[in-house]
């Protein structure tokens, strides 16, 4: 994949939140390439700085949060965009949608407006017809056109969910970051929705960063998988392979959460990864997974590992990976089965 | 008390809500049965009727017809019989953040329900092997802690030992690990399995996610709409499905990619208007395909009402059982 294929370009980046004169680094050291019509999956536990990330893309986050590094967008760095062209960037290019679509949407406003609104002040095509508009955008996503003078009280959990993917859509973004849009749906609205925006990316060749803890809607979903520990990618590479070859414990370990059904394996026996995500303030020494690695060996809390190639277009962070420059020094260590989650 | 008997036996449940325009049907003709030791998960989507139908088995609604029966004994109504029965059956909910008090020590929160029932012993020494019990160990150190010290994964643990520390025979829990992380809810189930390991207490688990099912589950029954439309054997429902309702929230499961997605169209339908006939015959993909009609019984389908187990007139034909899509 040559570098011009890539509309979004993450380099280095890092978020640190800034309460009160602390530092409480969220996210350290992030790179990531996006081409269009791409869907990236990116996994991860409740603060492992997955959200931190996709707000910094928007910069989204609150005031005083220290964020460097690069996020080019065809070249341009969105962190150093003026406010006006910023504001001109989001919403035509860049959009997000958030989980909890209840809390998003304003209470005493008809959605239609809420749309309506937004293509009035962000649309690149000043003489399009808004209240069309709004119909279309409600029809592309499911929904009646009627449904514009609904207040988000009256429609359903998944239904409001439509609306904000069609919010989001709206001024025809070439990415769409997807924040947990689905964890609060039922099983089989949950199904409309990704099959939702599978549709759209096929249709308008959207490129959508997808953030979720469930790795088997990802791998389902998306071309690519990132899985991010404690602010960093520790594995990244086709979807498929990185769910069922997954080269770093910590994957395989979130992977192995959700059941196979069917799967002798995982009949009453639930698994999990042992022990609580670190405090981002007083993280553990070395590689920051060791503590909860059943994997682990002597160095691995004095050793820091970086991605590392491991196959065919995939990078893991562990020092199991071959020939990681951290394990030349080493007796060989366990090598990570394929499949494990398999067999547990 | 009979030993013999069954945990919980309920037989023709119906609870209706007032609303606006009518009645929610919202449990609608409902058996089930539960031993002692087992976990069954009662499986179904947002507004079929689950919660309702756990709620009214907790003593916390009334049923507008039909019977529960706990532990052989009908559930009485009465102050005294509903505080013994708040005792014996014990409910947890999605969110431990919201179930806890933030106010409240750990210690407090555990050791409300044994001062309100008034059990009988040593309450630092009952609260101190609840804890343990629930995987928090030692017990002594989260005595004096607060909620928001601690994680999300714990504060689900302290919610079940604030249940299990009255010993209750009945643990309703209402998708106990839906709102924590990937990496907690495997902890949690854990935790589950082994409460009815050590302790005998059958869990009723409220949830929407199959998964959870195979994880943990005896046996499964999948309500649609108010009613139970499909019951069994954990690897036997999951595993060779019949219903088409079944076999249609099996279908979009992410790791069975084997069969083909039927996503059904809309959301559980309204238990206002429960529709005529068989209730899930305007979403069916048997009637959607043309399948009912090839089969003759389209007619059946729009208008009686399936009492057999599984409830699907397709499946009870005998020549279409297996076939159809």
């Amino acid at each position: 994949m040559s570098p011009e294929e890539h509309f979004l370009r993450v380099r280095d980046l890092h978020v640190t939140y800034a309460p009160r004169g602390a530092a409480i680094p969220a996210v350290r050291g992030v790179d990531l390439d996006l081409h269009p019509g791409e869907t990236l999956g990116l996994a991860g536990e409740s603060g492992c700085g997955k959200s931190s990330m996709a707000a910094a893309l928007l910069r989204l986050l609150p005031k005083g949060t220290k964020v460097t590094g690069e996020v080019l967008l065809d070249g341009e760095d969105v962190l150093k965009m003026k406010p006006g062209r910023l504001r001109a960037v989001r919403w035509t290019d860049l959009a997000i949608v958030f989980q909890g679509a209840l809390h998003t949407l304003n209470p005493v406003q008809r959605v239609g407006d809420q749309i309506g609104e937004a293509i009035r002040l962000h649309s690149k095509d000043g003489r399009v017809r808004v209240s069309t508009r709004v119909g279309e955008l409600l029809e592309l996503v499911g929904l009646p056109a009627r449904r514009a003078r609904d207040y988000p009280h009256e429609l359903s959990g998944g239904q409001r969910q439509r609306v904000l993917i069609g919010l989001a859509l709206a001024c025809e973004p070439r990415l769409l970051v997807a924040d947990e849009p689905t964890t609060a749906l039922d099983v089989m609205v949950q199904a409309q929705v990704l099959r939702l925006l599978e549709d759209l990316q096929k249709e308008f060749g959207l490129g959508i960063i997808f953030i979720t803890h469930d790795l088997s809607t990802l791998a389902d979903l998306s071309d690519r998988i990132a899985v991010m520990y404690a602010g960093r990618i520790v594995e990244q590479g086709p979807a498929e392979q990185v769910f069922t070859h997954a080269a770093h414990p910590y994957t395989r370990a979130l992977g192995a959460a959700f059941p196979v059904i069917g799967d002798p394996a995982f009949r009453m026996n639930p698994s999990g990864v042992p022990g609580d995500p670190p405090d981002p303030r007083f993280l553990p020494s070395g590689c920051p997974f060791h503590p909860r690695c059943s994997a682990a060996v002597d160095i691995c809390p004095s050793t820091d590992v970086e991605l590392w190639p491991a196959g065919e277009g995939r990078r893991a962070a562990c020092v199991h990976v071959s020939g990681a420059p951290q394990t030349t020094s080493l007796r060989a260590g366990p090598s990570p089965a394929p499949r494990a989650r398999r067999t547990p | 008390m009979n030993d013999e008997a069954q945990l919980l036996e309920v037989r023709g449940l119906h609870v209706g809500y007032p609303v606006k325009n009518g009645v929610a049907r919202a449990v609608d003709g409902v058996d089930l049965s539960m031993e002692s030791g087992e976990i069954l998960a009662l499986v179904g989507e947002s507004g079929c009727g689950k919660t309702t139908l756990a709620r009214t088995i907790m003593g916390l609604r009334v049923p507008d017809e039909g019977e529960i029966r706990f532990r052989g004994e009908p559930l009485g109504r009465d102050r005294a019989s509903l505080r013994e029965h708040r005792r014996n059956a014990q409910m947890i909910f999605q969110d431990p953040t919201g179930a806890l008090n933030a106010r409240q020590t750990i210690y407090e929160a555990v050791a409300e329900g044994v001062r309100i029932q008034g059990v009988e012993g040593d309450e630092e020494q009952l609260v101190a092997d609840a804890l343990a019990r629930s995987g928090l160990r030692p017990p002594e150190t989260f005595f004096t802690r607060y909620p928001y010290e601690i994680s999300g994964g714990q504060r689900q643990r302290v919610v079940i030992a604030g249940a299990m520390v009255l010993n209750p025979s009945l643990l309703v829990a209402d998708e106990p690990v839906s709102a924590l992380d990937a990496s907690v809810r495997g902890e949690i189930l854990a935790l589950m399995l082994k409460l009815v390991r050590d302790t005998g207490v059958g869990i009723l688990v409220v949830t929407h996610d199959l998964g959870l099912a195979w994880n943990v589950a005896d046996r499964v029954a999948v309500m649609y709409l108010g009613r139970i439309v499909e019951e069994g054997p954990t690897e036997e429902l999951l595993t060779s499905p019949r219903h088409p309702y079944t076999r249609a929230l099996l279908s979009v499961v992410p790791e069975v990619a084997e069969v083909e997605q039927q996503i059904l169209t809309g959301e559980a339908p309204d238990p206002t208007r429960i529709p005529p006939g068989c209730r899930f015959h305007p979403r069916c993909p048997v009637v959607e395909s043309g399948e009912a009609e090839r089969l003759g019984i389209l007619e059946l389908c729009r208008g009686e009402d399936p009492l057999m187990m599984p409830a699907c007139h397709a499946v009870a034909q005998p020549a279409a059982t297996g076939e159809t899509t």
